[in-house]
Formats: structure tokens, C-alpha cells, sequence
């Protein structure tokens, strides 16, 4: 364990930064908070989270995927694809973090996809501990720790320092070339923090919220259930959840007439949307029902059958702040819940 | 709100309606959902009216009122524009629906009060003046009038413009011009100062679609941005160019047909002040063809879609500054 005086935090962001491109959480004009670059005078937020997750950094909204040249008959295609420059991710939420070994399991299974791949290797993760988790906060619900991120590195903010430890060899390279900043000391500050979160997890609304259903029942019994029609009655279809989500992974590919060529990128897409499931064929989800029953089906279904039972939810609760109709995850497994 | 529950099953009862729109209570007293009730029972159990209600439940009567049967739905002054201005538009069944009026007294909004810096917050109170809070770290109270959101901080009419039968007292309409404030900062800057806070703005864009889907003005039955044959059918923009059309369209879209019900600022995940770029719509349309509500009433023709030789001429672009 390491530490540094919070008053020194832009010297650390400076030597990051110094190396590599430095991401971190900054409260926009309107209170919200994003993640930006760091620069001279950024301040880090102090907001629990992000309103867009993470993820983007590994998994952007939009990414070129090729370029074609037309000229007559003549088609290029153009690789477009390059290295990931070298990045840190700083002040990343357990929920975020475990967010990206979910991604993983998708992006890097076999065909890997190299455009998430080489992002993955060049950025280090660097998390923080939520010193004041949320109402809408349920990661512990899938096993995740608030007072213990994983990631690359580890951060507490406690008793005036930073404190930080590395989690595996990235994280020690990451440790290393800031140690110029920090101290040894030993894990007691960090200790007393983690249980006063752990006090704040155990009273957290929806901390207590069983997902058993989810595992005692058939993947027919549930997608067959009368209560999705009503737990869908109001939705919009807007696919605010989906976009805010940190695991929802869905995507498309478009191409973009540019005049003298084509330029083929992938962006978000949502199972809420009408055309999401639209083919030559027709349409297979035809009613947005069946749209709302698709995301959570696979987040708590579909996703843990493939998965060794790992939901594919981690619990940050921004489908239930972000939602313009308050509906979403925990009320659809809380109405499951109640038999 | 249990006067509103005793007609609601009075009305069930005697077989006037046969469905019930309205607001369902969620896990907090806050996060609630529109919804359809049925029975007694269900309006027991779960049907709410407070000062959270927010949602505007007026474009849902859109498929409800195509659906057999006639429902009961209660509206609050704002809601009651979109209901006309939907009505105009040919797009709700006016004889399968049975409106309630309900008083407003202006909605709180949690998002508001979270910009704040208020966390945790598990629970929200109010008498009508003061607003309680209360959070994991503690209890806040603050004004009612500085938790309400934007479209309730400059509402324009506590009056309602439609309805079959009315719960408590009508309001007036608000004409003090308030809502046009932050336009008229927008207009007194210079281009490049207002390029650059639209810039700012709409760059924050996640092309989630909430405006869209919530608005009672886009009732399209697939939306240029959905169509894979117009060329624009993008999820997200390519450009930043590109992301600024999708709101200009849409705003166009809906120019002369937004109520200035507030619905899309209010769902905005990024928070983007969209209901500017519309307020000065229907600012312009004020000053160049006289005073004009959309959704005021039923019938009339909007300035928009009207000829008059009075109308204003495109000319008139330069003598606002604008370059041939
Ligand atoms: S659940 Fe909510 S956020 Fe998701 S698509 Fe439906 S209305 Fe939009
Ligand atoms: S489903 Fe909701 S709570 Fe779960 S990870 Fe996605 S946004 Fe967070
Ligand atoms: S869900 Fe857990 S990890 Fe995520 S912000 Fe809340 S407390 Fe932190
Ligand atoms: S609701 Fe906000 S973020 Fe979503 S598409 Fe509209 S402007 Fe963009
Ligand atoms: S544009 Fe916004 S304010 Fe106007 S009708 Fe649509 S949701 Fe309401």
C-alpha cells in the first residue's frame, strides 16, 4: 500500500498525464459529471458516478471499422485499424470495473475483436473506492465490492491521502511510475474505510434484492411470463437504459457515404429500438414487449446460462436514474421475486 | 389524490370507462411510472398523485385510444395542451377518452435536486412550500420553488385547455414572459457565442432518443432518423455536424406543434437545455405572426401551416442579421 497527500493529487495527475493520456471524472457546467482528459487545472469530480459509463473507452459509441475508396469500378478497402495509444482511466467505480470483464467475455471471446482488444491492452484501469455509495446502488447484489474495486490499481480516498496499491502486473508498472510521489504505509486507513462503506452497502435499498428466481427458474417460464406486458406498458422504447449501461454491448454497423467513398463504422445499438431485430425478412420483435423482455432476458438470463451464472448486470443503478419513466432492472426482478 | 381514486372507481364502477391512465408509485416516492389500471384494486395499490408526477401521459393515449374500450386519464394544465394539440393532429380518439383535469402546483424534480449535490437520496416530501429530503447521509429540506424542474420553473398556463369534468379549481394562463428569459440571453450573443454553447450543449448528445420518444409533437409512426431509406438513419452521429442535424430536424420538426410541455429537457440523461432551441420557435412565431399556443385549442390553424398576406416574408432574415 501506498499513499500521497490529496493535496498533491495534481502533481499526480501531472506525471500520469506526462506519459500517457489521463481520463478521469469531471463534473460538467450542469453538475453532472463525465469523463474528460485531464489537462493543467482539471479538477476530478467528486460525484459518485459518471452519467455515460465507462465503457467507452474500450467500446466507444461510434468506431471506424474501414474506409473504401470508390474510384469508378475500382473498390480500396483501407485497414484503417492502428494501435490504441497508451491511456489511464482514473477514478473508475467497482461497478464500472467489473462492467469490463463482462465486456471481455464477449469482445475477447474467439473471432477477438481487434478494435476492443487493442484498447483494452493500452489502457490501465485505475479504480476508486465509493466512499458514499447511492440509493440506487445494488453491485453488491452480483459480488461486487464498492470498498475493494478490481482494476489495474486500486484508490481510497481516506483521512486526507490517496491511498493506492496495485492489483496485477499493469498496476505495478502503473505504481511504479508514479512512485516518485508516493509513500509506503501500511493498510490500516484503507481497512477502517472499507467497513464504514460496508456499513453504508448493508443499509442500501435495494442491497437485499434476490436474484434467486432468476436461477430457480426456466428460461421458458420466465420469457413466458404474463408480467412482462405490464412491466413494459410505458415504455418508451427510448434505449436511454441501454446506452447508459456500462455491460449493454449491442451494436450495429453502418456505412456513411462520405461523396467519394464509404466509410464503415459500428455504433450503439439498442434491443429497445423497433428496427433493432429488423431483416430481410421481416421483423422478429414486433411489439416493444418483447423489445423490454430482450434486455432483460439477457442481462438476467440469457447472459448467466452462457456465462457460469454471472449476471450480466453489475448493479450501478443508471438504468434507474436515467430511465424517463422510472422503470427498470430492480423492478423487473423484484416483480419476478414476489411469487 | 384519493378524490381522484373514488372517481377513478366510480367511473370503472358504472362502466363509463374501462381502463385507467395514470401514475403508478415506484420503489421511492419518486421514480414514477405512467400506467394502465384496471380494478379497484390496482388503483389501490399502486395508483399515485403528488408533486412528482411529472410525466406527461398525453402521447400514450396515442395507442390507448386506438385500443377498444374507453379509458380514463387524468391531465394536468401542460398535459392538457399536448392532449389538443395531439387531438388537432388527428391522432387520439377523442370519443374513447375521458379527461380529468388535475391541479398543478408545480412538479419536483430529483434530477434538480442531485445537480445539487444531494446524494443518496431515498425518499422526498412536500407540504406545498417546503420540500423534504431524505438521503442515506442525512435529511435536507429546501423551497419547494428551488427543486422544481425546468419546465415547471417557468410553467406557462395553470390553466387547463381541455377536459369532460375537473377535480379542484381551474388556474390562469402565466403570460409574465419568464420562459423567454434565457432565450433572450441566447440572442444577445454573438453568433460565435452561441455556436459555441449549442456546440457545448448538443456535443454532450448520446443519441439515446429519450426527446424524441417522450414528445407528444413526434408522433411519427417511423421517425426519419429510424428509416433506413432516408440516408440519415444513424444511431449515433459520424460528425458533430451530423449530431447538430438531428436536433435542428427534429426541433423544425416540431416547430408550431410543441406545446412547450418540457418533456424532452426534463428526460434528457445529459441534461441539454433542448426546450431553448424550441422556446425560440415559438418566440419568433409570437413576434412574427402574432401570439400563438400551440395546443390551445382543438381547431384553429397554426400560423405554420396557414397563408395570410400579412405573413412575414423570408427577407426578413437579413434584417435580423443574417447573411445572403
Ligand atoms: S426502459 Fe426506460 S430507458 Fe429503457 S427504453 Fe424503456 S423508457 Fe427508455
Ligand atoms: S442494467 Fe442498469 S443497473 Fe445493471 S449495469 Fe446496466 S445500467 Fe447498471
Ligand atoms: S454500484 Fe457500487 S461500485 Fe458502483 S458506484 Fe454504486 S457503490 Fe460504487
Ligand atoms: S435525450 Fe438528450 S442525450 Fe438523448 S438523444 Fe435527446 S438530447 Fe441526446
Ligand atoms: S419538443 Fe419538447 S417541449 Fe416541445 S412538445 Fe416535444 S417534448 Fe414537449
Amino acid at each position: 500500500m501506498f499513499r500521497l497527500p490529496v493535496s498533491k493529487i495534481d502533481d499526480l495527475f501531472g506525471t500520469i498525464a506526462s506519459s500517457r493520456t489521463l481520463y478521469l471524472p469531471v463534473d460538467g457546467n450542469d453538475g453532472r459529471a463525465k469523463y474528460d482528459k485531464w489537462s493543467e487545472g482539471t479538477k476530478m469530480s467528486d460525484k459518485l458516478n459518471t452519467v455515460r459509463s465507462a465503457k467507452s473507452f474500450f467500446f466507444p459509441q461510434t468506431t471506424n471499422i474501414c474506409d473504401f475508396n470508390v474510384n469508378g469500378a475500382n473498390v480500396e478497402v483501407v485497414d484503417i485499424r492502428e494501435e490504441s495509444e497508451d491511456f489511464v482511466v482514473f477514478g473508475v467505480r467497482a461497478c464500472d470495473a467489473r462492467s469490463f470483464t463482462i465486456l471481455d467475455k464477449v469482445f475477447l471471446a474467439e473471432p477477438v475483436d481487434s478494435y476492443y482488444a487493442t484498447r483494452r491492452e493500452h489502457g490501465t484501469v485505475v479504480t476508486m473506492a465509493c466512499s458514499e455509495p447511492e440509493e440506487n446502488c445494488f453491485c453488491n447484489v452480483f459480488g461486487i465490492d464498492a470498498a475493494a474495486p478490481e482494476g489495474d490499481a486500486t484508490c481510497w480516498i481516506a483521512d486526507g491521502y490517496l491511498y493506492i496499491t496495485s492489483n496485477n502486473e499493469k498496476g505495478e508498472k502503473f505504481v511504479e511510475s508514479i512512485s516518485a510521489l508516493l509513500e509506503e504505509t501500511d493498510d490500516s486507513a484503507v481497512k477502517a474505510q472499507q467497513e464504514t462503506i460496508h456499513g453504508i452497502v448493508e443499509k442500501l435499498p435495494f442491497g437485499k434484492v434476490s436474484t434467486d428466481h432468476f436461477r430457480k427458474n426456466t428460461l421458458l417460464e420466465i420469457f413466458n411470463s404474463e408480467k412482462w406486458e405490464k412491466l413494459s406498458e410505458s415504455c418508451l422504447g427510448c434505449g436511454t437504459c441501454t446506452f447508459v449501461c456500462p455491460t449493454c454491448q449491442c451494436y450495429d454497423i453502418k456505412d456513411f457515404d462520405t461523396g467519394h467513398g464509404i466509410k464503415r463504422y459500428r455504433t450503439w445499438d439498442s434491443c429497445m429500438y423497433a428496427d433493432f431485430t429488423k431483416m430481410a425478412h421481416g421483423n422478429s420483435r414486433n411489439a416493444q414487449m418483447q423489445r423490454f423482455r430482450q434486455r432483460f432476458m439477457h442481462k438476467l438470463v440469457y447472459f448467466p446460462d452462457n456465462n457460469n451464472g454471472e449476471f450480466g448486470c453489475v448493479g450501478c443503478g443508471r438504468c434507474l436514474s436515467r430511465c424517463p419513466i422510472s422503470m427498470n432492472i430492480i423492478k423487473v426482478i423484484k416483480e419476478f421475486g414476489e411469487e | 389524490m384519493q378524490e381522484m381514486i373514488d372517481r377513478a372507481k366510480e367511473l370503472l364502477a358504472d362502466g363509463t370507462v374501462d381502463r385507467v391512465v395514470g401514475w403508478r408509485s415506484g420503489e421511492f416516492s419518486y421514480d414514477i411510472t405512467p400506467g394502465v389500471f384496471r380494478s379497484a384494486e390496482e388503483l389501490d395499490e399502486s395508483f399515485i398523485y403528488n408533486d412528482l408526477c411529472a410525466p406527461n401521459l398525453s402521447k400514450y393515449l396515442i395507442k390507448e385510444s386506438r385500443k377498444e374500450g374507453k379509458l380514463l386519464v387524468f391531465l394536468k394544465p401542460c398535459d392538457t395542451y399536448s392532449f389538443n394539440q395531439l387531438l388537432k393532429e388527428h391522432r387520439i380518439l377523442r370519443e374513447n377518452v375521458y379527461v380529468i383535469a388535475v391541479p398543478c402546483t408545480g412538479k419536483i424534480d430529483v434530477d434538480t435536486i442531485k445537480d445539487k449535490g444531494i446524494k443518496g437520496i431515498t425518499s422526498i416530501e412536500s407540504d406545498g412550500e417546503t420540500v423534504t429530503i431524505h438521503t442515506l447521509y442525512g435529511d435536507k429540506t429546501m423551497p419547494k420553488a428551488e427543486t422544481l424542474g425546468d419546465k415547471c420553473r417557468t410553467c406557462k398556463s395553470k390553466k387547463h385547455v381541455v377536459y369532460d369534468e375537473i377535480i379542484g379549481e381551474d388556474g390562469e394562463v402565466n403570460n409574465d414572459g419568464a420562459r423567454f428569459e434565457l432565450v433572450e440571453k441566447l440572442e444577445n450573443m454573438t453568433p460565435d457565442e452561441r455556436f459555441e454553447f449549442w456546440r457545448n450543449e448538443l456535443s454532450k448528445c448520446i443519441r439515446c432518443n429519450a426527446c424524441r420518444n417522450v414528445c407528444p409533437a413526434c408522433s411519427c409512426e417511423n421517425c426519419v432518423f429510424d428509416n433506413p431509406n432516408s440516408g440519415i438513419q444513424q444511431r449515433a452521429a459520424v460528425n458533430s455536424f451530423e449530431e447538430n442535424m438531428f436536433h435542428l430536424i427534429r426541433s423544425f420538426h416540431v416547430a408550431g406543434r410543441c406545446t412547450d410541455c418540457g418533456e424532452c429537457t426534463r428526460v434528457c440523461p445529459q441534461n441539454i437545455p433542448l426546450h431553448l432551441i424550441n422556446r425560440k420557435y415559438i418566440k419568433d412565431i409570437n413576434e412574427f405572426y402574432g401570439d400563438y399556443q400551440a395546443g390551445e385549442d382543438a381547431m384553429s390553424r397554426a400560423p405554420l401551416n396557414a397563408y395570410t398576406f400579412d405573413d412575414c416574408e423570408p427577407g426578413i432574415v437579413y434584417s435580423r442579421g443574417g447573411k445572403a
